[in-house]
Protein backbone atom coordinates (compact mmCIF):
# COMPACT_ATOMS: atom_id res chain seq x y z
CA UNK A 1 0.00 0.00 0.00
CA UNK A 2 1.65 3.47 -0.80
CA UNK A 3 0.97 6.72 -2.50
CA UNK A 4 3.07 7.77 -5.46
CA UNK A 5 3.65 11.75 -5.31
CA UNK A 6 3.35 12.15 -8.86
CA UNK A 7 0.08 9.75 -8.87
CA UNK A 8 -1.44 11.62 -5.96
CA UNK A 9 -0.76 14.90 -7.72
CA UNK A 10 -2.79 14.02 -10.90
CA UNK A 11 -5.69 12.29 -8.12
CA UNK A 12 -5.69 16.11 -6.44
CA UNK A 13 -5.45 17.95 -9.74
CA UNK A 14 -8.46 15.76 -11.21
CA UNK A 15 -10.15 15.64 -7.67
CA UNK A 16 -10.00 19.88 -8.15
CA UNK A 17 -11.24 19.76 -11.84
CA UNK A 18 -14.23 17.81 -10.06
CA UNK A 19 -15.35 19.42 -7.36
CA UNK A 20 -15.25 22.59 -9.28
CA UNK A 21 -17.43 21.42 -12.26
CA UNK A 22 -19.93 20.25 -8.84
CA UNK A 23 -19.98 23.83 -7.33
CA UNK A 24 -20.63 25.99 -10.05
CA UNK A 25 -23.75 25.01 -11.03
CA UNK A 26 -24.65 26.46 -7.43
CA UNK A 27 -23.53 29.76 -8.48
CA UNK A 28 -24.65 29.67 -12.19
CA UNK A 29 -28.40 28.94 -10.55
CA UNK A 30 -28.58 32.42 -8.78
CA UNK A 31 -27.81 34.29 -12.13
CA UNK A 32 -30.74 32.24 -13.96
CA UNK A 33 -34.02 33.42 -14.05
CA UNK A 34 -36.40 30.87 -12.02
CA UNK A 35 -39.19 31.08 -14.60
CA UNK A 36 -40.30 30.90 -18.20
CA UNK A 37 -37.78 28.53 -20.98
CA UNK A 38 -34.64 28.10 -18.46
CA UNK A 39 -37.24 26.66 -16.03
CA UNK A 40 -38.10 24.65 -19.09
CA UNK A 41 -34.53 23.55 -20.10
CA UNK A 42 -33.82 22.75 -15.90
CA UNK A 43 -36.90 20.51 -15.61
CA UNK A 44 -36.07 18.32 -18.99
CA UNK A 45 -32.35 18.49 -17.63
CA UNK A 46 -32.15 14.83 -15.39
CA UNK A 47 -33.66 12.55 -18.31
CA UNK A 48 -31.22 14.45 -21.27
CA UNK A 49 -28.50 13.96 -19.46
CA UNK A 50 -28.82 10.56 -18.40
CA UNK A 51 -29.65 9.52 -21.94
CA UNK A 52 -26.58 11.51 -23.28
CA UNK A 53 -24.15 9.68 -20.96
CA UNK A 54 -25.25 5.98 -21.56
CA UNK A 55 -26.26 6.98 -25.36
CA UNK A 56 -23.21 6.10 -26.61
CA UNK A 57 -23.13 2.61 -25.17
CA UNK A 58 -26.50 1.51 -26.16
CA UNK A 59 -26.18 2.65 -29.63
CA UNK A 60 -22.55 0.77 -29.89
CA UNK A 61 -24.18 -2.07 -32.04
CA UNK A 62 -27.21 -4.09 -32.66
CA UNK A 63 -27.15 -6.89 -29.42
CA UNK A 64 -26.59 -3.91 -27.18
CA UNK A 65 -29.47 -1.75 -28.90
CA UNK A 66 -31.84 -4.39 -28.51
CA UNK A 67 -30.93 -4.91 -25.00
CA UNK A 68 -31.92 -1.21 -24.57
CA UNK A 69 -35.02 -1.21 -25.96
CA UNK A 70 -35.85 -4.39 -23.90
CA UNK A 71 -34.12 -2.70 -21.27
CA UNK A 72 -36.87 0.64 -22.33
CA UNK A 73 -40.09 -1.87 -22.26
CA UNK A 74 -38.85 -3.24 -18.79
CA UNK A 75 -38.01 0.50 -17.25
CA UNK A 76 -41.75 1.37 -17.38
CA UNK A 77 -43.25 -1.88 -15.92
CA UNK A 78 -40.75 -3.13 -13.47
CA UNK A 79 -38.72 -1.85 -10.04
CA UNK A 80 -34.84 -0.91 -10.81
CA UNK A 81 -32.90 -3.80 -9.68
CA UNK A 82 -35.42 -6.23 -12.27
CA UNK A 83 -34.62 -3.65 -14.55
CA UNK A 84 -30.78 -3.86 -14.50
CA UNK A 85 -30.81 -7.87 -14.43
CA UNK A 86 -32.98 -7.99 -17.61
CA UNK A 87 -30.51 -5.63 -19.29
CA UNK A 88 -27.33 -7.62 -18.32
CA UNK A 89 -29.09 -10.74 -18.93
CA UNK A 90 -30.41 -9.67 -22.08
CA UNK A 91 -27.45 -8.43 -23.38
CA UNK A 92 -25.38 -11.53 -22.90
CA UNK A 93 -27.44 -13.54 -24.52
CA UNK A 94 -27.74 -11.39 -27.72
CA UNK A 95 -23.83 -10.74 -27.72
CA UNK A 96 -23.64 -15.07 -27.61
CA UNK A 97 -25.89 -15.44 -30.40
CA UNK A 98 -25.30 -12.61 -32.57
CA UNK A 99 -21.53 -13.53 -31.77
CA UNK B 1 -42.86 8.03 15.96
CA UNK B 2 -40.25 7.48 14.21
CA UNK B 3 -37.67 10.83 14.08
CA UNK B 4 -38.05 12.58 10.85
CA UNK B 5 -34.15 12.51 10.08
CA UNK B 6 -33.89 9.07 10.14
CA UNK B 7 -36.61 8.52 8.13
CA UNK B 8 -34.82 10.51 5.68
CA UNK B 9 -32.06 9.06 5.65
CA UNK B 10 -33.78 5.17 5.47
CA UNK B 11 -34.83 6.97 2.11
CA UNK B 12 -32.14 8.59 0.50
CA UNK B 13 -30.75 4.77 1.35
CA UNK B 14 -33.67 3.16 0.18
CA UNK B 15 -33.79 5.25 -3.32
CA UNK B 16 -30.25 4.59 -4.05
CA UNK B 17 -29.96 1.79 -3.51
CA UNK B 18 -31.05 -0.27 -7.20
CA UNK B 19 -27.99 2.42 -8.55
CA UNK B 20 -25.42 1.61 -6.32
CA UNK B 21 -26.76 -2.21 -6.71
CA UNK B 22 -25.89 -1.20 -10.33
CA UNK B 23 -22.50 0.25 -9.67
CA UNK B 24 -21.11 -2.72 -8.58
CA UNK B 25 -19.36 -4.28 -11.06
CA UNK B 26 -18.46 -1.45 -12.36
CA UNK B 27 -16.57 -0.30 -9.68
CA UNK B 28 -14.88 -3.64 -9.59
CA UNK B 29 -13.95 -3.48 -13.18
CA UNK B 30 -12.64 0.65 -12.43
CA UNK B 31 -10.72 -0.26 -9.70
CA UNK B 32 -9.57 -3.97 -11.36
CA UNK B 33 -8.26 -1.89 -14.70
CA UNK B 34 -6.43 0.45 -12.36
CA UNK B 35 -4.69 -2.22 -10.84
CA UNK B 36 -3.29 -2.77 -14.34
CA UNK B 37 -2.19 0.55 -15.28
CA UNK B 38 -0.30 0.33 -11.76
CA UNK B 39 -1.61 1.95 -9.43
CA UNK B 40 -1.86 0.46 -5.87
CA UNK B 41 -4.80 -0.03 -3.88
CA UNK B 42 -4.51 3.19 -1.15
CA UNK B 43 -4.25 5.45 -4.86
CA UNK B 44 -7.43 3.59 -5.64
CA UNK B 45 -8.94 4.57 -2.55
CA UNK B 46 -7.71 8.02 -3.03
CA UNK B 47 -8.85 8.60 -6.63
CA UNK B 48 -12.44 7.38 -5.63
CA UNK B 49 -12.57 9.56 -2.42
CA UNK B 50 -11.04 12.99 -3.71
CA UNK B 51 -12.48 12.43 -7.48
CA UNK B 52 -15.55 10.41 -6.66
CA UNK B 53 -16.72 10.12 -10.54
CA UNK B 54 -17.10 6.78 -11.70
CA UNK B 55 -16.77 7.82 -15.87
CA UNK B 56 -14.27 10.42 -15.25
CA UNK B 57 -12.32 7.83 -13.33
CA UNK B 58 -12.76 5.22 -15.77
CA UNK B 59 -11.74 7.73 -18.40
CA UNK B 60 -8.27 8.86 -16.15
CA UNK B 61 -7.44 5.19 -15.59
CA UNK B 62 -7.58 4.55 -19.72
CA UNK B 63 -5.00 7.70 -20.03
CA UNK B 64 -3.15 6.79 -17.21
CA UNK B 65 1.17 6.51 -17.70
CA UNK B 66 3.47 6.63 -15.81
CA UNK B 67 4.76 9.48 -14.85
CA UNK B 68 0.67 10.23 -14.49
CA UNK B 69 -0.09 13.39 -17.25
CA UNK B 70 -1.62 15.53 -14.23
CA UNK B 71 -2.50 17.87 -16.68
CA UNK B 72 -4.37 16.03 -19.20
CA UNK B 73 -5.74 13.84 -16.47
CA UNK B 74 -7.45 17.13 -15.00
CA UNK B 75 -8.53 18.43 -18.31
CA UNK B 76 -10.23 15.34 -19.62
CA UNK B 77 -12.16 15.06 -15.79
CA UNK B 78 -12.71 18.63 -16.37
CA UNK B 79 -14.44 17.85 -19.92
CA UNK B 80 -16.26 14.93 -19.01
CA UNK B 81 -17.37 16.46 -16.25
CA UNK B 82 -18.99 19.72 -17.10
CA UNK B 83 -22.55 18.01 -17.10
CA UNK B 84 -22.38 18.78 -13.45
CA UNK B 85 -22.64 22.46 -13.99
CA UNK B 86 -25.96 21.84 -15.27
CA UNK B 87 -27.02 19.13 -12.73
CA UNK B 88 -25.99 21.42 -10.04
CA UNK B 89 -27.80 24.67 -11.65
CA UNK B 90 -30.55 22.25 -11.69
CA UNK B 91 -30.54 21.28 -8.30
CA UNK B 92 -29.04 24.59 -6.47
CA UNK B 93 -33.06 25.87 -5.15
CA UNK B 94 -33.91 22.72 -4.16
CA UNK B 95 -30.72 22.77 -1.79
CA UNK B 96 -30.41 26.36 -0.90
CA UNK B 97 -32.16 25.29 2.58
CA UNK B 98 -28.82 23.35 3.18
CA UNK B 99 -27.20 26.56 3.90
CA UNK B 100 -23.24 26.20 3.90
CA UNK B 101 -23.77 22.45 4.10
CA UNK B 102 -24.26 23.06 0.32
CA UNK B 103 -20.48 23.37 -0.73
CA UNK B 104 -20.03 19.91 0.82
CA UNK B 105 -23.25 18.38 -0.64
CA UNK B 106 -22.20 18.71 -3.99
CA UNK B 107 -19.47 16.54 -3.84
CA UNK B 108 -21.39 13.69 -3.48
CA UNK B 109 -23.66 14.64 -6.83
CA UNK B 110 -23.13 11.82 -8.83
CA UNK B 111 -25.48 10.95 -11.65
CA UNK B 112 -27.45 8.56 -9.60
CA UNK B 113 -27.50 10.47 -6.19
CA UNK B 114 -28.72 13.39 -8.07
CA UNK B 115 -31.45 11.16 -10.08
CA UNK B 116 -32.93 10.67 -6.87
CA UNK B 117 -33.02 13.53 -5.38
CA UNK B 118 -34.48 15.16 -8.36
CA UNK B 119 -36.92 12.91 -8.19
CA UNK B 120 -37.90 12.91 -4.49
CA UNK B 121 -37.84 16.47 -5.68
CA UNK B 122 -40.77 16.47 -7.55
CA UNK B 123 -43.00 15.45 -4.25
CA UNK B 124 -41.35 16.91 -2.03
CA UNK B 125 -38.33 18.73 -0.31
CA UNK B 126 -35.11 17.47 -0.06
CA UNK B 127 -33.63 17.62 3.13
CA UNK B 128 -30.12 16.85 4.17
CA UNK B 129 -30.68 13.66 5.91
CA UNK B 130 -32.16 12.46 2.46
CA UNK B 131 -29.25 13.92 0.47
CA UNK B 132 -26.80 12.58 2.68
CA UNK B 133 -28.51 9.64 3.72
CA UNK B 134 -28.22 9.07 -0.34
CA UNK B 135 -24.34 10.40 -1.07
CA UNK B 136 -22.64 8.51 1.70
CA UNK B 137 -23.72 5.16 1.24
CA UNK B 138 -22.93 5.55 -2.30
CA UNK B 139 -19.52 7.03 -1.82
CA UNK B 140 -18.80 4.03 1.10
CA UNK B 141 -19.84 1.78 -1.50
CA UNK B 142 -18.05 3.14 -4.51
CA UNK B 143 -14.60 2.80 -2.01
CA UNK B 144 -15.41 -0.51 -0.84
CA UNK B 145 -15.67 -2.32 -4.22
CA UNK B 146 -12.99 -0.24 -6.35
CA UNK B 147 -10.62 -0.92 -3.60
CA UNK B 148 -12.02 -4.62 -3.91
CA UNK B 149 -11.44 -4.33 -7.16
CA UNK B 150 -7.58 -3.49 -7.28
CA UNK B 151 -6.86 -5.54 -4.75
CA UNK B 152 -8.60 -8.78 -6.37
CA UNK B 153 -7.67 -7.45 -9.98
CA UNK B 154 -9.07 -9.00 -12.70
CA UNK B 155 -10.95 -12.01 -11.49
CA UNK B 156 -13.76 -11.94 -13.93
CA UNK B 157 -12.01 -12.42 -16.88
CA UNK B 158 -14.56 -11.16 -19.86
CA UNK B 159 -17.17 -9.17 -18.13
CA UNK B 160 -18.24 -8.37 -20.85
CA UNK B 161 -19.34 -11.89 -21.84
CA UNK B 162 -21.64 -12.21 -19.03
CA UNK B 163 -22.85 -8.48 -19.73
CA UNK B 164 -21.91 -6.87 -16.72
CA UNK B 165 -21.07 -3.83 -18.49
CA UNK B 166 -24.36 -3.57 -19.20
CA UNK B 167 -25.43 -2.67 -15.89
CA UNK B 168 -24.42 0.96 -16.05
CA UNK B 169 -26.66 1.85 -18.63
CA UNK B 170 -29.43 -0.07 -17.77
CA UNK B 171 -29.90 2.07 -14.61
CA UNK B 172 -28.79 4.82 -16.86
CA UNK B 173 -32.28 4.00 -18.83
CA UNK B 174 -34.14 3.47 -15.91
CA UNK B 175 -33.11 6.23 -14.06
CA UNK B 176 -34.28 8.40 -17.29
CA UNK B 177 -37.31 6.82 -17.76
CA UNK B 178 -38.30 7.73 -14.30
CA UNK B 179 -38.71 11.36 -15.31
CA UNK B 180 -40.82 10.59 -18.23
CA UNK B 181 -44.39 12.75 -18.04
CA UNK B 182 -45.94 11.50 -20.86
CA UNK B 183 -45.25 11.53 -24.34
CA UNK B 184 -43.36 15.02 -24.33
CA UNK B 185 -40.50 13.90 -22.79
CA UNK B 186 -40.04 11.68 -25.72
CA UNK B 187 -38.36 14.27 -27.81
CA UNK B 188 -36.14 15.52 -25.37
CA UNK B 189 -34.99 11.48 -24.64
CA UNK B 190 -34.37 11.30 -28.56
CA UNK B 191 -32.78 14.12 -29.25
CA UNK B 192 -30.59 13.77 -26.48
CA UNK B 193 -29.19 10.26 -27.71
CA UNK B 194 -28.87 11.48 -31.41
CA UNK B 195 -27.28 14.20 -30.78
CA UNK B 196 -24.39 12.16 -28.33
CA UNK B 197 -24.33 9.42 -30.45
CA UNK B 198 -23.15 11.78 -33.61
CA UNK B 199 -20.93 13.74 -31.42
CA UNK B 200 -19.15 10.68 -29.47
CA UNK B 201 -18.50 9.25 -33.33
CA UNK B 202 -17.44 12.73 -34.44
CA UNK B 203 -15.30 14.81 -31.50
CA UNK B 204 -12.73 13.19 -29.18
CA UNK B 205 -13.34 13.31 -25.78
CA UNK B 206 -16.44 13.69 -23.38
CA UNK B 207 -17.88 16.60 -25.29
CA UNK B 208 -20.71 14.42 -26.40
CA UNK B 209 -22.38 14.18 -22.83
CA UNK B 210 -22.76 18.28 -22.74
CA UNK B 211 -23.39 18.21 -26.13
CA UNK B 212 -26.40 15.94 -25.71
CA UNK B 213 -28.07 17.12 -22.50
CA UNK B 214 -27.99 20.79 -24.46
CA UNK B 215 -29.84 19.31 -27.29
CA UNK B 216 -32.17 17.75 -25.00
CA UNK B 217 -33.08 20.78 -23.08
CA UNK B 218 -33.27 22.61 -26.50
CA UNK B 219 -36.00 20.11 -27.69
CA UNK B 220 -37.82 20.85 -24.30
CA UNK B 221 -37.82 24.54 -25.04
CA UNK B 222 -39.00 23.93 -28.41
CA UNK B 223 -42.02 21.67 -27.82
CA UNK B 224 -42.93 23.03 -24.89
CA UNK B 225 -46.58 24.73 -25.15
CA UNK B 226 -47.08 28.29 -24.61
CA UNK B 227 -49.07 27.40 -21.30
CA UNK B 228 -46.25 25.18 -19.90
CA UNK B 229 -44.02 27.86 -20.04
CA UNK B 230 -46.31 30.16 -18.46
CA UNK B 231 -47.24 27.75 -15.96
CA UNK B 232 -43.49 27.08 -15.12
CA UNK B 233 -43.48 30.85 -14.72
Amino acid sequence: MSIDPINLLAIVAMGVATYLTRISGLFLADRLPRTGRIRVALDALPPAVLTAVVAPAVLAGPAEAIAGLITVLAAFRLPLIAVVAIGVGSVAALRAVMG
Amino acid sequence: MRSPVVSDIRDGVVDVFPPVFAMIPFALIMGSQAAAKGLSPAEVLAMSTIVFAGASQFLAVSLWSSPAPALTLALAAFLINLRHVLMGASIAHKIEHFGAWRYPAVHFMTDEVWAVAERRALRRPITPAYWFGAGIFLFSAWQLFTVLGAVVGSFVKEPERYGLDFAFPAIFIALALGFWQGWRTAPVIAASALVAVVVHLLVPGAWYVLAGALAGCAVAIVTAKPTEEAAAA
